[in-house]
């Protein structure tokens, strides 16, 4: 568990760390929860890396315009416990809980699972079910992508070589607001084997994402067709979980096959609506 | 000899303020002068033929010391099995060499092709991947089954079928196969007991030194027995004389058998410390120690139960293929045969058994004793087949057990219980712990909770397993006869010092049993002191005048056996010298609470006195040695059988298969008990480690015969949420054999923890009318789900 030989730079601001990442094959330490075992089984090995722990601006959680802004090193734990997220975006709390145990929660960020991209981690179920728009920055300025445009395959992203993730913005989700993560987790890892999240809007609108179940995290337009604007009941519910997972490519392996995966799937989603339809 | 009243009480264990506090000493903390540091280059190939190692760009990286290959050993023996199991036939065991460094041809994903030692480790590291191998890769088998068909790729060139060795144990198989004809009823399981990988906290760690001054080697290793490393490597390995060599296994951070074994690494260190004349040392990264420690169980077995019309067991059948890796560990021929076969006796008065067990190579990693070490296996057979059974003939699965118990004995004014398969059990009440495990659960109850959830939707089950252990390992002559190429006592020697405060050097080594603390308790209740004034010693080969370590839950009973003789031996002494300074005969004096008094007088003098005294002998006797300093060896009489009977309560979720335990009871019968909380807690790592088989763990190999779960993200290990507590019940039924009346408590919740979980699964799914048999080892949710849509 000796990682071969790097640079490692720490630096204090967003503009600092944009500078460090022109240099070719240089990685972004955030949490360090995904890299540094990689690093470790010698796996990755980027010839520098660029600490943005430090960057304090990053941390930030608040209320802008309409959006709760969460800062890209946020810590898991950071969002789990703050108020704002209690009170205007419980699915971030409830699936924040979930994640890895109490020592990855404190260190682990929003903006590096995000990243990392991993088709069984938690926050890119989240971020998709609650219309998340995720900010990128390089040396050539600033976009903001949707995260259903964010999450391309097994850990890839929208996300460019030059530039790092600075916010995860959510539309305050309007009072009467109903939703939920609904996990399933390997043993071993306790990552998700399949999990569902949903956000139930007051005109019926249902934002059904699901992560674990294929290469990266995705949004159900079947399944959110079938039970947009209908009420929650068995009928509805049940004719969701039919219409999901419509040619998705479910991944198979130790834990589970193809077809025990997508009845997990399937099982969630059904306890995700009964509990955001309770 | 009185008491003081330390025997038997919840000491909490003095060892744990060093550990507790970060000031405990490991292997890997050592750092010697001129330390060097060594890292690895292993095969990627489950079964390939080396063609090239070329170590030129890897000997030219900073920092290089030395970098040795296969081919620079060829003329050093390889690592030695310690246990000769013969073939039916009567032919001896195929041993093929298991060398240091291979030169020939790898035989499974790890085994080792070069060392690199370098003067850091970062260096070592980073030269062992400049070391280039060229390899023709060859077809591997890792199944034991099917290594045994004909044209299956061999292991060792010269092993025919890749078997090692077949073996047999019992009633002849026509008697067995006779009553087995005429029985009212069978059952049949054919099963897997899977591979597990051990897992020690501490992976291990060796840093081996020479000096050329006094032609002297220190080896410090993360060893349960380091006196037996330091034989087995001198007398079977490099040769060298073993009065020139210091083995010291310092603190240990768990063992569960795989560091009992003499690996590999441990002589070439040795070897390679006098090459370089500098000390060299290696810690395992912990996925070397997935590949390389050496793994436990993988059996794969058919068994009949036979029954008459009244329920009881009328014979039993059984055949095991014992998957043993690619090459013969220390203990490995012993396990799945005298381990295994030994212990199918069970509790039940089965008077027609017949064992028969083939011991097969393959290309994965070699296995050997694991917590329970065949014991497990052999408990999981019986209680399987006993539960299934009951729920095929429809028979309560408590009634069926107490049809068929053993019935009790005390080894004392009723004779041992002589098995079909060569053990003689020393003591025993076998329905007393499952009487007592019914109470606990309160059995009518639970079973009627089960109706109301079957009839609410809800699955649950209720699983039992009473279970026997063969422990104390063991009498020399015994094992000796059974193939064992050691004596299996131990020593023990107390050292009263001028003071009065004793230090004791044993032979047993602890690596998280509490020795020091249970040890120190025997020997301060016996000598009527402070357990302050008492120092428990071991692990190190020049303290300690011999050792065959700590495994087989052998330690109070084999080494506190040891320790009691040299206390007798002492306190006989001290009699003598009580006696001379009260002038009166020794035969009058009394040893108790400390003090030696003359009997029906109130003359006495103090322990303290007495060894003052011993030290400085101005009065004393005249034909008496000063000093009071006794060493004593223990062989012991007969294993020891602690038995016991668990019970588990699960709920089977309906939608996905996910298992939860919400009850389990365990009521172990362990012998006397010097510590309770320690037995305690000893009784919970074993039930976590058993139900971590039911429920978590499991080596995958692909049949390429890459290990595909070597890591903490994909093997499962048990953690403390997964479990509700533990509902404990105990029983004393003492050892008739040993001075203390114990019997062991270290592998007994192993041993019994598995069948119950997977019964009461299995108790779960009939209840719901999914009549199944089996479900593989671990039960995970996917496997469940599946046995519940697939019956």
């Amino acid at each position: 568990m000796i990682p071969a030989a790097f640079e490692y730079e720490k630096v204090k601001t967003v503009d600092e760390a944009l500078a460090a990442l022109s240099d070719s094959d240089t990685k972004i330490l955030a949490g360090g929860h995904s890299l540094i075992p990689a690093m470790k089984l010698r796996l990755n090995r980027p010839a520098k890396l660029v600490d943005i722990g430090g960057i304090t601006a990053l941390k930030d959680i608040k209320e802008q315009d309409g959006e709760i802004v969460i800062g890209a090193a946020a810590t898991h734990a950071d969002i789990m416990y703050h108020n704002l997220i209690k009170k205007h975006l419980p699915l971030f709390a409830e699936g924040a809980a979930t994640i890895g145990d109490l020592q990855v929660r404190n260190h682990g960020t929003i903006g590096g699972s995000l990243a990392h991209a991993d088709p069984a981690a938690d926050w890119p179920a989240m971020v998709l079910a609650a219309d998340a728009v995720i900010e990128l920055k390089s040396s050539n300025g600033r976009r903001r992508i949707p995260a259903t445009e964010f999450f391309t395959g097994l850990f890839s992203t929208a996300l460019q070589p030059n530039e790092i993730i600075t916010e995860i913005r959510i539309p305050v989700p309007p009072d009467g607001t109903k939703s939920t993560y609904q996990k399933f987790v390997q043993p071993a890892s306790r990552f998700a084997l399949a999990a569902c999240a949903v956000m139930r809007f007051t005109d019926g609108r249902t934002n059904i994402a699901f992560t674990g179940v294929a290469e990266n995290a995705f949004r159900d337009g079947g399944a959110e067709q079938a039970i947009a604007g209908k009420a929650l009941d068995d009928a509805s519910i049940k004719a969701a979980v039919n219409a999901a997972l419509q040619g998705v490519s479910v991944l198979g392996d130790h834990y589970a096959s193809v077809p025990y995966r997508m009845h997990l799937a399937k099982v969630y989603l059904k306890k995700a609506l009964h509990k955001v339809g309770a | 000899m009185s008491t003081n009243g330390l025997i038997g009480r919840a000491i909490k264990r003095v060892e744990d303020k060093r550990f507790l506090t970060g000031h405990g000493n490991y292997t890997d903390d050592i750092v010697l002068p001129k330390q060097t540091y060594a890292s690895f280059v292993r095969s990627q190939y489950a079964h390939a033929r080396l063609l090239n190692v070329d170590t030129s760009a890897a000997k030219e990286m900073p920092g290089v010391v030395a970098i040795y290959t296969g081919t620079d050993l060829v003329d050093v023996n390889g690592v030695p099995c310690g246990w000769q199991v013969n073939f039916k036939n009567g032919d001896t065991m195929k041993e093929p060499k298991h060398p240091l460094l291979v030169a020939d041809k790898v035989r499974h994903v790890g085994d080792a092709i070069a060392i690199v030692i370098a003067e850091t480790i970062e260096q070592a590291t980073d030269a062992a991947e400049a070391v280039m191998v060229e390899y023709e890769e060859l077809p591997c088998v890792v199944d034991a089954a099917k290594a045994v068909q004909s044209g299956a790729p061999l292991v060792h060139d010269d092993v025919p079928n890749n078997k090692s060795f077949d073996w047999v144990l019992g009633n002849p198989i026509e008697e067995v196969n006779e009553a087995m004809r005429k029985a009212a009823h069978v059952s049949t399981l054919e099963f897997v007991n899977q591979r597990l990988v051990p897992n020690a906290i501490e992976p291990r760690s060796y840093n081996s030194s020479y000096d050329p001054a006094t032609e002297k080697y220190t080896l410090y290793t993360s060893s349960q027995n380091p006196h037996l490393i330091r034989l087995l490597m001198c007398a079977f390995v490099l040769g060298i004389p073993e009065h020139k060599v210091r083995v010291v296994s310092p603190d240990v951070g768990g063992g569960f058998g795989s560091k009992i074994f003499h690996y590999t690494e441990e002589a070439l260190l040795t070897w390679c410390s006098k090459k370089i004349g500098r000390p060299v040392k290696w810690t395992s990264e912990r996925s070397e120690s997935f590949l390389l420690d050496a793994h436990g169980r993988d059996h794969i077995t058919k068994a009949d139960m036979g029954f008459d019309a009244n329920g009881k067991i009328v014979a039993l059948r059984v055949k095991t293929y014992a998957n043993l890796g690619a090459y013969l560990s220390t203990f490995s021929s012993c396990v799945p045969t005298y381990l295994h076969g030994t212990l199918m006796q069970g509790l039940y008065t089965t008077p027609k058994i017949n064992v028969d067990v083939t011991g097969v190579f393959t290309n994965t990693t070699p296995v050997d004793a694991y917590r329970g070490a065949g014991r497990p296996e052999a408990t999981y057979l019986l209680e399987r087949l006993i539960d299934l059974a009951a729920l095929e003939m429809n028979i309560d699965p408590a009634d069926l057990r107490f049809r068929n118990f053993i019935p009790p004995f005390d080894g004392v004014n009723q004779p041992g219980y002589q098995t079909q398969v060569a053990l003689q059990y020393d003591s025993g009440n076998y329905e007393g712990v499952l009487k007592k495990g019914l109470e606990m659960v309160n059995y009518a109850e639970v079973r009627r909770e089960q109706q109301e959830a079957a009839h609410n939707g809800k699955l649950v089950g209720i699983g039992f397993s009473t279970y026997i252990e063969a422990c104390g390992i063991a009498p020399s002559a015994i094992v000796g006869s059974l193939g064992c190429r050691a004596g299996l006592f131990e020593s023990a020697h107390v050292r009263v010092q001028p003071t009065g405060k004793v230090s004791v050097y044993t032979g047993s080594h602890s690596h998280g049993q509490g020795h020091e603390t249970t040890f120190a308790q025997v020997v301060a209740d016996k000598l009527g002191i402070n357990l302050n004034d008492v120092e428990i010693i071991h692990g190190d080969s020049e303290a300690v005048a011999f050792g065959m370590g700590t495994y087989g839950s052998r330690s109070l009973s084999v080494g506190g056996s040891a320790i009691i003789k040299s206390i007798e031996k002492i306190i006989e002494k001290g009699k003598k010298i009580a006696a001379h300074k009260l002038e009166a005969s020794a035969d009058d004096i009394e040893f108790s609470s400390g003090k030696f008094t003359v009997k029906g007088t109130d003359k006495s003098i103090g322990f303290g006195e007495v060894a003052l005294t011993a030290y400085v002998p101005h009065v004393y006797p005249k034909d008496l040695e000063p000093g009071l300093d006794f060493s004593s060896f223990y062989d012991p009489a007969n294993f020891t059988y602690p038995f016991g009977c668990h019970i588990a309560v699960v709920e089977v979720d309906k939608e996905t298969g996910k298992v939860s335990l919400k009850r389990f009871i365990a009521v172990d019968d362990v012998g006397n008990v010097i510590n309770p909380m320690i037995v305690e807690g000893q009784i919970h790592g074993g039930l976590v480690q058993g139900i971590g088989q039911a429920l978590f763990e499991g080596a995958e190999y692909d049949e390429n015969g890459q290990l595909t779960n070597a890591s903490y993200m994909d093997y499962c290990m048990p953690r403390a949420d997964d479990f509700p507590m533990f509902e404990m019940g105990s029983q004393v039924t003492p050892c008739p054999h040993n001075p203390l009346g114990v019997k062991g408590a270290g592998e007994a919740g192993t041993i019994g923890a598995a069948p119950a979980i997977v019964n009461a699964v299995i108790d779960a799914l009939w209840s719901g009318g999914h009549k199944v048999k089996d479900i593989r080892m671990p039960l995970t949710s996917e496997r469940v789900w599946h046995a519940m849509v697939d019956a």
